[in-house]
């Protein structure tokens, strides 16, 4: 694929509001991950949380979106100076030219789970209760196309802790067709019920904290949090050097919902398309940012796969010690991770990680590494078998 | 963008199969609602079946037919599932759970209450690892998946099938989100033209919003505007018609899609 640059990024997690802001508890080793109290959830277990406090109202003029998930979206879309070169974007390329893609897992389900504690006596919801711009899957991505006044092409993808990731395949293939010029790609999830009990239920969670890649692993944390990139083809008048994403690959496990696929054969295509989609040789990648959940299955099939198509020679890690596992936004999160590795020249280890499990193959990063990062890989995997990886790097157009 | 239809699938109150919908699309036959029995995904193996919902039966029973129609096996294609919303049973047995005093969710439930879970169902159906992903575009959800799946075709890909299904809410769901009738559609769409295409398709993105298409027939058009996914009927109408058509679907809040569709 042609690479497409990245006019401007921004993110905002239970590590850090703000891209320096990240920057900064990721060379400091300081996790966002806290024993839970979010609402009325009582399990045992770490989230990374955002601050209430940070999470203000939206826009006056879009409160029909007023939600956790899009106040997630909001906080992130104001940082960075994100909002202005999106407006500056949509000057240059006209609203109708700018294409919005968004993944998404639960977007405003929060909502929903609350207004059922508020049935009447008939069994019928509340009156104001607004579906469709918080809990339908959509409203995450329409709040972000009305927030800029956007007109192009506008979609949530919603697969799963994959979703952000692909949204990526999305917006480049939007770009390639010349369906838009420019693209607003993210990923916003936000806590709620639905998904803590839900991988309670599982026994997913991990009391303490995830710790990917430890030989005492014991499940996830989930997170919530919002990354956002404004991509943008390569043209006269881009940056002399950007960060611009290279390749993406997807592919299906076909193997079970829940349970990676035992040899991570379709984690493997999907690398091995990434790199066949950049035109890039396994050696040619700094770093690896594993999708690295903490749980006992992830971790292992991911490792197989890594090593069947790297060796074990290449820096990886896992970053949801820091921000947890932020389900539908982790593709994009992860992926900003990486340009901030790339752009100042460092390579994350692993927070929360303290003995690295003996039976796992790759190049697992415990410290961080002051190096530079030419290219870097992000993986993101999801329920129902979906795994994207993406590859991303500085170019000089 | 120009792409190729290969075949069609539908299946709805009185729109069983395509080749016993294709008249009534095309106002040769008067449309005859009659309650839609519950599709049979025979290509889950019957372990998993019995796991599974109506959506995601329906969204395999109707990506099924179209690749059996286009005469491709079922794990060749890379997919587009496209709906509204998850499957309204599983949001409401959860939302109950999670509202009372113990919230025990079941963990199938959860699996299943994911967006993409018709699409990783067609995974372990199929054996195919062709990438597969899902969208919603609320209401206007299959034009978003349309416009997907073309842009897939223009980028990298010679084969998409674009599955889109909604299924009813139950209460009290419905209440605030009026989703009363089954509907499921899927194209097998391709980049080039084949010797089993069956009609041209060409698809762009309106500079202003236009007049969109509406079914003239009064039930059919309680369907379309009933059910999110039922918005492919003025499409699916087109495409039983011997005569060329340019139809208009709605593709967001505000904007359309133009689908010029040349049937062979």
């Amino acid at each position: 694929m042609q690479p497409l640059f990245f006019n401007r990024y921004a993110v905002a997690s239970s590590a850090g509001i703000g891209l320096d802001s990240t920057a900064q508890a990721l060379g400091e080793m300081r996790s966002g991950l806290a024993a839970c109290a979010f609402e009325t959830a009582r399990l045992d277990t770490f989230v990374g949380q955002i601050s209430d406090s940070l999470l203000a109202p939206v826009r006056a003029d879009l409160a029909a979106f007023d939600c956790r998930n899009n106040r997630v979206a909001q906080l992130c879309l104001q940082q960075d100076g994100f909002d202005q070169s999106v407006m500056a974007a949509r000057e240059k390329y006209g609203p109708a030219r700018i294409g919005v893609f968004v993944g998404t897992s639960t977007s405003g389900i929060h909502e929903t789970e609350l207004a059922y504690r508020r049935r009447d006596a008939a069994g019928a919801l509340p009156a104001d209760f607004r579906y469709a711009t918080t809990h339908n899957t959509y409203s995450v991505a329409w709040f972000v196309q009305s927030y800029f006044g956007l007109t192009g092409a506008s979609m949530a993808i919603s697969t799963a802790c994959s979703s952000s990731a692909k949204a990526f395949g999305s917006a480049a293939r939007m770009i390639a067709a010349g369906l838009c010029d420019a693209a607003v790609v993210g990923g916003v999830d936000s806590l709620c019920l639905t998904t803590l009990y839900g991988f309670g239920s599982l026994g997913l969670l991990s009391p303490v904290g995830c710790r990917p890649f430890d030989a005492d692993r014991d499940g996830i944390s989930i997170g919530e949090g919002a990354g956002m990139v404004l991509l943008e083809k390569m043209a006269d008048g881009s940056p002399a050097e950007s960060i611009a994403l290279l390749g993406v690959g997807e592919s299906s496990d076909a193997y079970h919902m829940s349970t990676p696929h035992p040899e991570g054969l379709g984690a493997r295509m999907a690398m091995e398309q990434a790199l066949m989609s950049a035109g890039l040789r396994p050696g040619a990648v700094d770093y690896i940012n594993l999708h690295g959940t903490g749980t006992r299955s992830n971790d292992a099939t991911e490792d197989k796969a890594v090593c069947a198509v790297f060796g074990n020679d290449t820096p990886c890690s896992s970053t949801k010690g820091w921000t947890g596992h932020t389900l539908g936004a982790c593709g994009a999160i992860d992926a900003i991770i990486c340009a901030l590795a790339i752009e100042r020249g460092f390579m994350p280890g692993s927070v929360n990680t303290r003995t690295l499990d003996p039976a796992l193959g790759l190049r697992y990063l415990l410290d961080n590494r002051s190096q530079p990062v030419d290219i870097a890989m992000s993986n993101a995997f999801g329920f129902g078998g979906t795994n994207c990886s993406l590859l991303l790097g500085r170019v000089q157009p | 963008m120009k792409l190729f239809v290969e075949s069609a699938a539908i299946l709805a109150p009185g729109l069983t199969g395509w080749a016993a919908s294709r008249a009534v699309l095309a106002g040769e036959k008067t449309y005859e609602p009659a309650p839609l029995a519950p599709p049979v995904a025979d290509l889950l193996p019957a372990v998993e079946r019995r796991r599974t919902g109506s959506t995601v039966k329906l969204a395999l029973a109707v990506g099924h037919e179209a690749l059996t129609s286009a005469g491709r096996p079922v794990d060749s294609v890379a997919t587009v599932f496209v709906s509204s919303g998850n499957d309204g049973d599983v949001i409401n047995d959860i939302c109950i759970t999670l509202a009372g005093p113990d919230r025990q969710v079941s963990p199938t439930r959860f699996h299943n209450s994911v967006h993409n879970a018709p699409s990783g169902y067609w995974g372990i159906a199929t054996h195919s690892h062709h990438p597969s992903t899902s969208l919603c575009g609320f209401d206007w959800s299959f034009a978003i998946g349309l416009l997907e799946a073309a842009a897939q075709l223009q980028a990298d890909r010679r084969e998409v099938l674009l599955v889109a299904y909604d299924t009813p809410y139950p209460e009290p769901l419905r209440g605030i989100r009026p989703v009363t009738q089954p509907f499921g559609a899927a194209l097998l769409l391709t980049r080039d033209r084949t010797n089993r295409s069956i009609a041209e398709l060409g698809v762009g993105m309106d500079a202003r919003p236009i007049e969109i298409s509406r079914m003239s027939d009064a039930a059919l058009e309680h369907l379309r505007t009933d059910n999110p996914s039922a918005r492919a009927l003025p499409l699916l109408a087109a495409l039983a018609s011997a005569q060329p058509r340019l139809i208009t679907l709605q593709r967001d809040a505000g904007q359309t899609l133009s689908v010029s569709v040349r049937t062979f």
